[in-house]
């Protein structure tokens, strides 16, 4: 399944919630959400722990947006649209986590 | 494959229509097909003919229309979201129609995947 | 079921009245109900305040739509799951809702999303 995740994880639980939640797959991270993929904030730990149960994702256009196209936390699969796309399509379902 | 697109945040407030617009812009490019784009909560106020963003921004409403137009995309505006927010056949911009609810059961029924955007 | 049956997840995150979502999110379920379609409801984080007794709107002279999900039985939506770190982590328990529900764990409704056709979240 594809769990995407469009809040920032210092003002939404949407990221914990689905972390605690999901039984693994495909996250993408996009909008605000795309902060929790940046390096050296503080939920770069969690992100990091929960590598080994899902593939993390961060949409590449909205992370430049920000000014933080270069911060990508390593591990974390920068995609573009297309990639997005992909991602819906070779996943049986998709949530996404409002 | 073929797509279906809720969107539930209006034009400019939230990055959500943008978002729908530019996945759904991707998947036609990809050769996929996106068979609706459903506008639920605030998402009807994408519909309105009477938007008018400054000339150097991008125009929502007329991206989506532009995107009916050329691609025979589907846009539907649920109507009981419409009513409550002043959204009417009056002001309803081109390649948009009004209908109801069950057009976005419809889509969940028929499309391979349905993906939501909102806040 | 045949074919043409989908597993529909209505996954509701939000709280009532400070915004529309969980109002529209029921208006969306009922219509699915006329569908035919496997459908369940999911209340996880705030959405489970869509849920407790008592509700009394008059002061904010908006409708209690609370009754409505009492209502579901009849549409024979019947699969309720509320979470329940997420009513634990509120001060709630069953007994403080409106409605019979199944309590599920984080993980057990993390599995039931998986099992779905579609999820659509408010």
């Amino acid at each position: 399944m594809l769990h995407i995740i469009n809040k920032s994880p210092m003002t939404s639980v949407s990221l914990e919630s689905c972390l605690s939640s999901a039984t693994g797959g495909d996250i993408l991270l996009i909008e605000d959400g795309v902060y929790a993929a940046t390096r050296g904030s503080a939920v770069e730990a969690k992100l990091q722990g929960a590598m080994g149960k899902f593939k993390i994702h961060v949409l590449l256009p909205d992370l430049e947006a920000r000014g933080l196209g270069d911060r990508v936390i390593e591990g974390v699969s920068p995609v573009d649209y297309a990639g997005f796309v992909d991602l819906t399509a070779n996943n049986k379902n998709c949530q996404s986590w409002l | 494959m073929k797509f279906g697109i809720v969107v539930n945040e209006g034009p400019y407030q939230h990055q959500a229509s943008d978002s729908a617009y530019l996945f759904t812009k991707a998947a036609i490019a990809g050769g996929h097909e996106v068979w609706r784009v459903f506008f639920y909560h605030d998402g009807v106020n994408n519909a309105s003919r009477l938007t008018e963003p400054p000339q150097d921004d991008r125009n929502i409403v007329n991206r989506w229309s532009k995107l009916a137009e050329e691609h025979k995309v589907d846009l539907v505006v649920c109507v009981a979201a419409a009513l409550r927010r002043g959204i009417k056949e009056e002001n309803l911009a081109q390649g948009f129609r009004i209908s109801g609810l069950g057009q976005l059961v419809e889509a969940g029924i028929k499309c391979d995947r349905l993906v939501t955007f909102g806040d | 079921m045949s074919s043409n049956v989908k597993k529909f997840m209505f996954v509701n995150r939000k709280a009532p009245y400070g915004t529309i979502y969980a109002l529209e999110a029921l208006e969306v379920v009922l219509i699915t109900a006329a569908f035919d379609q496997d459908v369940s409801l999911a209340f996880l984080d705030d959405g489970v305040y869509q849920l407790k007794k008592g509700q009394q709107t008059k002061g904010i002279e908006t409708k209690n739509f609370s009754p409505a999900y009492r209502a579901l039985e009849d549409y024979d939506i019947e699969k309720l799951y509320v979470e329940k770190e997420a009513l634990a982590a509120r001060g709630l328990t069953e007994e403080d809702l409106l409605v019979d529900v199944t309590v599920l764990s984080r993980a057990e409704l993390g599995t039931l999303m998986d099992e779905q056709d579609v999820v659509l979240s408010f």
